[in-house]
């Protein structure tokens, strides 16, 4: 049987509406910035439109090269750290009462939601001087006087796993939560200890989601842009702020564009890659 | 010798009693099935002689092994799931050798007992099949190889059959009840089809709201259940309310006297009175209970004859070909054929 | 593991991720204008200052403004979009489905970029309403996941009884398909409204240097020295944010809304 439009609830035209505003807002935009990122840049401020691939050679520089590998490394870091962290205590979180797992959500969606800028503060508060870790480390006698954990980089990649946890966590949470309990439960009877069922049979079987999760988490770290100007020092500048800052602050739109464009290549390829990995169980 | 003995079993979860004080010894190798409605509590008993749950009162011993507090992993139990819990991960010969592995066995006798099992489930050569390319009675067999691949003490199976439809169910249990006679393994069967229960089972054990109602051998329970909803549940009957006096059973005004091998548990008092549909006799209308035909089933093999009498129905089975013909509005007289009527509370 | 060491686990993560808060949740409250933790001379006066400062209050305003719109806005695309997809297959309801998700995919920057370089061209860059457009089609992945799921639960049968009992295609929509959705709509609504009020790189690239939003006026203080005042906003919009999943929780079944599906056992 084939789809007729007479038998489903939504007539053919209601699909005009969102295609013309996501056409108008979503694509045009893409496309402008496509086309901004060929065009040749005007000192003044602005560009003109053209074609040339000036602002793309720009990456081979090794000043670019540098900020490449720290907005990676920065990120595979802290996607590996939530990916680790997150996967068990999705496990046990799924394993819950209803009532307890919709609270540890509601924390969890609560802190995923906070703006960068809030989160910024609240662990740069933290780890400050005055009111900080550094304080209760110094009252516990572990270090001779209070000071400072930021900026540095071990705030930095704190700060990129606090907003990566929930996310991870969010992610793992529905094939973790579907996975049938009886699995489990058969291991065990047949003998598997605790971490030999978990390692023998969750982990085998959510390998998929897991690695569709550390790329998801990964990809967004990466867009993080307010978090290495708040935690770390401007050797950590990410992508993202280097292409705010060409935006905004040195007026170059081609060059913005076309790292934006990078970007994005490279984000919608691991995106693409997660979901292969997620595909992988779905066919068994 | 893996006999099976429960002793004053309770479960709580929370407030509702799940099991309520249970006792029973299972004989070695034999074949029993957990038998009720869902919410009776029989899942519960199976998942705590696997050690899925801890009792809130009372032991579990195995072959004389106190086990009541030993992990689950420790157990040496094959079990069967309801969902199977058969592994994606895994292919159909490592799914039924998963315990083996667990147990350091090394890969060459893994593969050769995986044979071994799949011969005696009928699926000789699919090891290297995966689970998604199976159907669901062979996932079934899949199952039931996998729980007994490390010859289990007890082999424990929860509604395994549930998820097959009614034909192919009816052959898996005629084929599990032979596979397990074949290796005598000790087996304890979750069901809540009756049918199921009658076909494999040595020994039926019927409970409800957590407590045993009845444990027998499938004829006993079936000819001479302990109490109503034993006899309502186990088969098809008439349940009538009476009263017994002297002997004599009072049903709907009549009183019938009763005969040798009536099962009549009650001394005296009201009770009912339980009477297959096939040991329902009709006659002309003054032999008996009057009764008026309401509908007439004819299924071949047998013919139905649906009646009410006062305010009771009555059901009775006739073998075909009788010489009796009724039809709905016609009055009939009922009697009860003597020595199987059976009083309960 | 036990279930015990199983609990720790998860209250030690728990923890880690609620302390930054409560130690700004603490740090609000110093008398003094600094940020000292335990707070000294304890004061809930600056929470009273936050409503008091028209600094404050314009950014506050903005956000609502800017939030509850773009929040409308995303619902207000997301249900024709879902509703379209929903029982169908092709080219069409693809590409719609991946412009719905595609903009949460991908780092927000870049969607930032675009959109500020869209309304610069366009003109409008600096306006409310470009912060609000773009907020609200950013946002579309939220009600159209929620909105979607609301429609996978329905059961086809009713629809069909709905039909075979009378009702044309507006009907069965207005009278079967409508109720049983709202309360996904409400949750996209929540979701959406939420993040908005929280993200930061579009609202600051399409209008940032004229519309103030929180986040922004957060970002901008924090230049300037830290402030008790900065320690309320962040206590308020964390207090709002629980407080509205709360009630997604309280009233809606949020496991399932977030995916679960749990096969159930008697």
């Amino acid at each position: 049987m084939t789809d007729m439009p007479s038998q489903t609830a939504a007539p053919r035209w209601l699909g005009l509406w969102p295609a013309a505003m996501l056409t108008l807002f979503f694509l045009a935009p893409f496309g402008i910035m496509l086309a901004v990122s060929v065009a040749h840049r005007d000192v003044s401020g602005f560009y003109e439109w053209g074609f040339e691939w000036d602002s793309y050679a720009r990456f081979l520089s090794v000043f670019f090269a540098k900020v490449m590998a720290v907005s990676l490394s920065v990120s595979l870091a802290a996607a590996a750290i939530c990916v680790l962290l997150g996967f068990p205590f999705t496990v046990f979180l799924s394993a819950m009462g209803h009532t307890a797992q919709t609270r540890i959500l509601v924390v969890l969606l609560s802190v995923l939601a906070l703006s960068e800028v809030i989160i910024g503060f609240s662990l740069s508060t933290l780890l400050s001087q005055t009111a900080g870790i550094g304080n209760l480390f110094h009252w516990l006698g572990l270090i001779p006087e209070p000071r400072a954990y930021t900026p540095s980089l071990f705030a930095l990649i704190a700060g990129l796993c606090y907003i990566g946890f929930p996310f991870a966590v969010l992610v793992l949470y529905p094939p973790v939560s579907r996975l049938d309990p009886e699995l489990i439960e058969a291991a065990r009877v047949m003998g598997a200890s605790g971490p030999r069922a978990f390692f023998g049979v969750i982990i085998p079987n959510l390998r998929g989601a897991i690695v569709g999760a550390f790329i998801l988490v990964f990809v967004f770290t990466l867009g993080s842009y307010l978090l290495p100007q708040l935690l770390g020092r401007s050797e950590h500048w990410t992508l993202s702020v280097h292409i705010t800052d060409q935006a905004i602050y040195q007026s170059n739109l081609p060059f913005a564009a076309a790292m934006s464009v990078f970007l994005m290549l490279v984000a919608l390829a691991l995106v693409g890659l997660a979901s292969l990995a997620g595909r992988e169980r779905g066919a068994a | 010798m893996t006999t099976l003995r429960i002793e004053g079993l309770s479960k709580l979860f929370g407030t509702f009693k799940a099991l309520d004080d249970v006792s029973l010894e299972i004989p070695d190798g034999k074949f029993v099935c957990l038998l009720g409605p869902s919410g009776c509590g029989k899942t519960t008993l199976l998942r705590v002689i696997a050690g899925l749950e801890t009792p809130s009162a009372g032991r579990v011993f195995v072959g004389g092994a106190d086990q009541t507090l030993v992990p689950t992993h420790k157990r040496g139990m094959g079990m069967v799931f309801q969902s199977l819990a058969l592994f994606p991960h895994l292919d159909v010969a490592d799914n039924i050798t998963y315990p083996l592995a667990i147990r350091g066995v090394d890969k060459a006798t893994r593969r050769a007992r995986a044979e071994e099992l799949l011969d005696l489930v009928r699926l000789p050569g699919l090891g290297a099949r995966r689970v998604h390319q199976l159907s669901g009675g062979q996932r079934q067999r899949v199952a039931i190889a996998r729980g007994l691949s490390i010859n289990p003490q007890v082999f424990l199976l929860d509604e395994p059959l549930s998820a097959l439809d009614a034909s192919l169910r009816e052959h898996m249990q005629i084929e599990l009840r032979q596979i397990q006679q074949s290796l005598g393994v000790t087996t304890v069967v979750v069901t809540h089809d009756q049918k199921e229960a009658l076909t494999m089972a040595d020994l039926v054990i019927v409970m409800k709201d957590g407590v045993i109602q009845q444990a027998g051998a499938p004829m006993e329970i079936y000819h001479n259940p302990a109490n109503a909803f034993v006899a309502g549940f186990i088969g098809t009957t008439n349940l009538l309310p009476c009263e017994i006096n002297a002997g004599a059973i009072s049903v709907l005004g009549h009183s019938l006297a009763a005969a040798d091998g009536d099962r009549i548990a009650v001394s005296r008092g009201p009770a009912s009175l339980s009477v297959r549909p096939e040991h329902v006799l009709l006659g002309a209308p003054e032999e008996g209970l009057r009764a008026e035909v309401t509908f007439v089933r004819d299924l071949g093999e047998s013919r139905h004859v649906l009646m009410r009498a006062g305010d009771q129905d009555i059901t009775a089975h006739l073998p075909p070909g009788g010489a009796l013909r009724v039809a709905p509005g016609d009055t009939v007289g009922v009697s009860f054929r003597p020595g199987e009527r059976v009083v309960v509370q | 593991m036990t279930r015990t060491l199983k609990t720790t686990y998860v209250l030690i993560i728990l923890a880690l991720l609620l302390a930054p808060l409560v130690v700004v949740a603490a740090v609000s409250l110093n008398g003094p204008q600094t940020l000292r933790f335990p707070p000294v001379e304890p004061s809930s006066r600056w929470y009273g200052e936050l409503f008091r400062q028209s600094e404050w209050l314009v950014p506050l305003r903005n956000s609502l403004v800017i939030a509850a719109c773009a929040a409308a806005l995303s619902v207000v695309i997301a249900l024709p979009l879902a509703l379209y997809v929903w029982q169908r297959r092709g080219v069409a309801a693809k590409a719609l489905t991946g412009m719905g998700l595609a903009p949460f995919a991908l780092p927000p920057v870049i969607s930032a970029l675009g959109f500020m370089i869209f309304w610069m061209t366009l003109g409008g860059y600096g306006q409310i309403y470009a912060t609000i457009i773009s907020h609200g089609v950013f946002l579309v992945t939220l009600p159209l996941v929620t909105i979607s799921l609301g429609l996978k639960g329905i059961d086809p049968l009713l629809i069909e009884a709905a039909r075979v009992m009378g009702g044309g295609r507006w009907v069965v929509f207005r009278t079967v398909i409508l109720p049983l959705l709202i309360p996904y709509m409400v949750s996209g609504y929540a979701f959406a409204f939420v993040l908005s009020l929280n993200e930061y790189i579009i609202a600051y690239m399409v209008a940032g240097f004229t519309v103030e939003t929180l986040p922004i006026k957060i970002f901008n203080a924090l230049r300037y020295g830290y402030t008790p005042i900065l320690a309320v906003v962040s206590v308020i919009f964390a207090g709002l944010s629980a407080l509205i999943f709360g009630l997604i929780g309280r009233f809606g079944n949020l496991p399932r809304l977030l995916g679960a599906e749990r096969i159930t056992r008697d």
